[in-house]
């Protein structure tokens, strides 16, 4: 693309691309995954890759370490025609991947993860101990400090992730390609590894930010790549870009990227938790007396990084784990162990619940649509015939019904649920929950792998539940979504209910604070 | 108990823990790489057979050691193919080949030989003898340390000593090598060693390919060393014991030649019930004294060693993450 060349200022002669794509394709079976992808990154860049779920930016990224070969195209490093054939080529070649779901093995050192596949010899006590003295030069050059002798598994996410890049870099990695790396970090650790890869840059590597974060690729790019439905439709410089430009440019329709939304009439109280524990199966104490109160017509947003009870939380209120403490919904008691504390009888009491892992406890994949619409709900007079059978017509017929009303693509209600897409699937789980007019609704990551388009109207069901005068306890990971959806917003960290804040008077670097476990005190506010 | 019946005990402990050392090694390796193998017992059991068949018609026990090792590396190819290749159930693959194992060892000594399934007694060259450590004989009359190094230590045949000899090998390897390394990475996380740029696949078929040769020397000694001949079901269960010794090591290899030790010890104990009698002073029937290495697996397998943590992609066939 010689246009991409002049739209990022740089002349065909200059120096070359550090990667340059030319009519990338890849199909699998009738899924065209990549259309005659052209990509060109200048040396010494950051360049953000930004498109929906399933546009295609994962493929191209696999596509480039060598985990799939292309169909048709060209890759060129440093203007050099270099076929990627396999893992070891890409890492011959320069490039270093660091992947969402980390590659390390739990329980080896940092120093034996690093060199894992990029020994010295067949003997490893030469290999650790230079790696351990590169490791320390690593260190200093880019504040890469991580514990050689230290069990990954014990290392916090965002250090397992620096293991990952100092593995690229130990193998002498020019080009760092990361997928979505800021899904389990805390916005602290985030702006973290934003100042580690500026000082790559500084350094002159090159590094390829695919992400799906408008906010992080105003923040941390120079150049941007926007791909949909397996094309790539633009490359623009950051600076002379908006986040509304790209999403549109994603979406390939104007979206709205704030929640219209109008503020809270709460009513009474709906749930009310008081001293809520949650022991694992392991004897984890993994919610340490959580206390909180939901009023109808209210959202309250939980935010917190990943694994500090949030979902403990929600399988305690949705009833998929014993818990002690007591939760009274509408002043009646809910039992939290034994007979009736499991998840029909919540629903039954009014509690409906769309699971944070859709995979795992929303849907079943390889069940029709209509059979995941009955979940929870099966034994509604409403679908049943006889005291024996069940009237799947009615099933099958109100399926339909609630895919056409929530734009489900397509609305058949006999397809396979693995053969929706992500926002797709998402949206049968919501309508199965939403449309039960429940009194509580627990909603875990409602946008986790769903497209703008979808987000935008899911959003939009929430509050229109809140406005009907229902109460919601929303937990997120993504932070904007809480703070613009959320009428008060928990911050948990281990366990523990850190503080209760007003999404209008605070912002993300004191949600962040909480969220790292430090609460008010420490920083001198009244908690 | 006196001295020279507890050491006669030992040195029988030694002779027994062998094959279930050799094996439980097998064990180790295939299941640190990921690769579940409760295939063991069908791999001795072939390479029983075959030892036994060429010592028999070679005259030569190293022939039938060969024989012994590429038969049981038959089994293992087999089951890395259904296991590794074509990302079969592991468990299945294991015990659909114990079960061909079974009928075709008694089926091919059968049509060899003709003498209901057995292959003819060795004796000779065709078997590995005792051999008589250096000292040993000078040694023997000094108090205590002469009777144990003359009456435990030495007096094995070679294969006994190679055994014992690759636990510390086998430490070495998984603990100091590239090779170790590597290999552990790929039971734990195969996905770790692949965008590492280096062969899952190639990895498990190399574990499973030394458990295939650790096997095959465990059958050669059933049938050329402790016995005399391949006899129909020879290893008695021994592949799952190794099993079971494996978990109770948690998977070490040092661990694991104790609790080898600690079964031998019971299927010796299993040989002498007077000296059980003489011990514990109750007349022990000798059924139960032959079940006690077996209870003792029960045991093990029902967890009753503590938590014990197996390698973590183990089981799993590798499935390349789109």
């Amino acid at each position: 693309m010689a246009a991409a060349a002049d739209t990022l200022g740089r002349q065909e002669t200059a120096a070359p691309f550090a990667i340059e794509l030319k009519g990338i394709s890849k199909a699998f079976g009738p899924v065209q995954a990549n259309k005659d992808i052209n990509i060109a990154v200048p040396k010494g860049t950051i360049h953000g890759i930004i498109g929906e779920n399933g546009a295609g930016k994962s493929t191209l990224m696999s596509i480039l370490y060598g985990f799939y070969k292309a169909d048709s195209g060209q890759i060129f490093i440093s203007g050099n025609l270099t076929p990627i054939p396999d893992s070891q080529s890409a890492i011959r070649a320069g490039i270093g991947m660091v992947f969402q779901h980390f590659k390390l093995v739990q329980n080896f050192t940092v120093l034996e993860n690093i060199v894992l596949g990029a020994e010295d010899g067949a003997l490893l006590n030469t290999s650790l101990g230079k790696a351990r003295r590169v490791l320390k030069e690593l260190a200093q050059e880019y504040g890469l400090d991580v514990d050689p002798d230290t069990l990954v598994e014990d290392l916090s996410v965002g250090h397992q992730q620096r293991v990952e890049i100092l593995k690229a870099l130990y193998r002498q990695a020019d080009i760092l390609i990361l997928d979505e790396p800021t899904g389990v970090l805390t916005p602290d650790e985030a702006d973290h590894l934003f100042r580690i890869l500026k000082g790559l840059k500084d350094q002159g590597k090159t590094v390829i930010l695919i992400t799906h974060k408008l906010r992080e690729i105003m923040e941390a790019t120079d150049n941007v790549s926007v791909m949909r439905r397996g094309t790539m439709v633009a490359t623009v410089k950051t600076a002379e870009t908006s986040p509304e430009q790209l999403a549109e440019l994603m979406v390939g329709r104007k979206v709205l990227l704030e929640v219209e939304k109008t503020p809270a009439v709460p009513g009474k109280v709906v749930l009310s938790v008081e001293n809520l524990h949650v022991r694992d199966e392991h004897g984890v104490e993994r919610l340490k007396g959580i206390s909180l109160e939901i009023r109808a017509g209210e959202i309250l947003g939980i935010a917190g990084v990943a694994g500090n009870g949030q979902s403990d939380l929600l399988a305690a209120l949705g009833g998929m784990t014993n818990a002690s403490g007591k939760i009274t919904l509408n002043g009646v008691d809910l039992p939290l162990s034994g007979a009736g504390s499991d998840g029909q009888s919540r629903r039954e009491a009014g509690i409906a619940h769309v699971p944070e892992d859709r995979h795992h406890h929303g849907l079943i994949l390889d069940f029709t649509a209509w059979e995941n619409v009955a979940f929870g709900y099966h034994n509604d007079p409403k679908y049943q015939k006889s005291a024996l059978f069940m009237d799947n017509d009615a099933l099958r017929a109100d399926t339909e019904k609630k895919m056409t009303a929530y734009d489900v693509r397509p609305p058949i209600p006999t397809l396979e649920a693995k053969n929706f897409s992500g926002g797709n699937q998402q949206k049968i789980v919501v309508a199965r929950e939403v449309e039960q007019n429940p009194d509580l609704l627990l909603i875990g990551q409602p946008t986790r792998g769903v497209d703008i388009g979808a987000i935008e109207f899911i959003h939009k069901q929430i509050v229109a539940l809140r406005d009907a005068g229902k109460a919601i306890l929303l937990v997120s990971v993504e932070l904007d979504e809480i703070m613009s959806l959320s009428d008060r917003i928990a911050v948990m960290f281990d366990g523990q209910i850190m503080g209760m804040r007003d999404p209008e008077t605070t912002d993300e670097r004191e949600l962040g604070m909480l969220m790292a476990g430090m609460n008010g005190k420490n920083t001198g506010e009244a908690a | 108990m006196d001295y020279a019946t507890l050491l006669q005990v030992l040195d029988t402990t030694i002779r027994l823990a062998t094959p279930l050392l050799l094996a439980c090694l097998a064990g180790l390796y295939s299941e640190r790489a990921g690769i579940f193998d409760i295939g063991l017992e069908g791999k001795m059991l072939a390479a029983a057979m075959s030892a036994g068949a060429v010592a028999a018609l070679t005259g030569s026990a190293w022939a039938g050691l060969l024989a012994g090792i590429g038969a049981s590396l038959l089994f293992a190819a087999l089951h890395g193919i259904a296991a590794i290749t074509f990302r079969g159930n592991q468990l299945i693959s294991g015990v659909a080949l114990n079960f061909l194992a079974s009928g075709l060892t008694v089926l091919i000594a059968q049509a060899l030989f003709r003498q209901g399934g057995r292959t003819p007694p060795l004796s000779g060259n065709a078997r590995f003898n005792p051999v008589t450590l250096p000292g040993a004989e000078a040694l023997r009359e000094v108090p205590l340390i002469g009777p144990l190094y003359y009456e435990v230590i030495s007096g094995h045949s070679v294969l006994v000593y190679m055994a014992f000899l690759i636990v510390p090998l086998t430490w070495w390897v998984l603990f100091r090598t590239r090779f170790g390394l590597r290999l552990r990475a790929v039971g734990e996380n195969p996905a770790a060693v692949d965008t590492a740029g280096v062969s899952v696949v190639g990895l498990r078929f190399a574990a499973v390919a030394i458990t295939g040769v650790l096997c095959g020397v465990a059958g050669a000694y059933m049938a050329t060393a402790l016995q005399a001949g391949f006899g129909r079901e020879m290893t008695a269960g021994r592949g799952y014991i190794a099993l079971a010794a494996l978990i109770f090591a948690k998977w070490r290899p040092v661990a694991a030649m104790w609790a080898c030790l600690l079964f031998g010890f019971f299927q010796a104990l299993a040989l002498r019930p007077d000296v059980v009698q003489a011990v514990v002073q109750v007349r022990v029937p000798v059924p139960v004294l032959d079940a006690l290495p077996y209870i003792l697996t029960v045991l093990v397998l029902a967890g009753f060693v503590g938590k014990a943590i197996p390698p973590r992609a183990g089981g799993q066939p590798y499935v390349k993450e789109r």
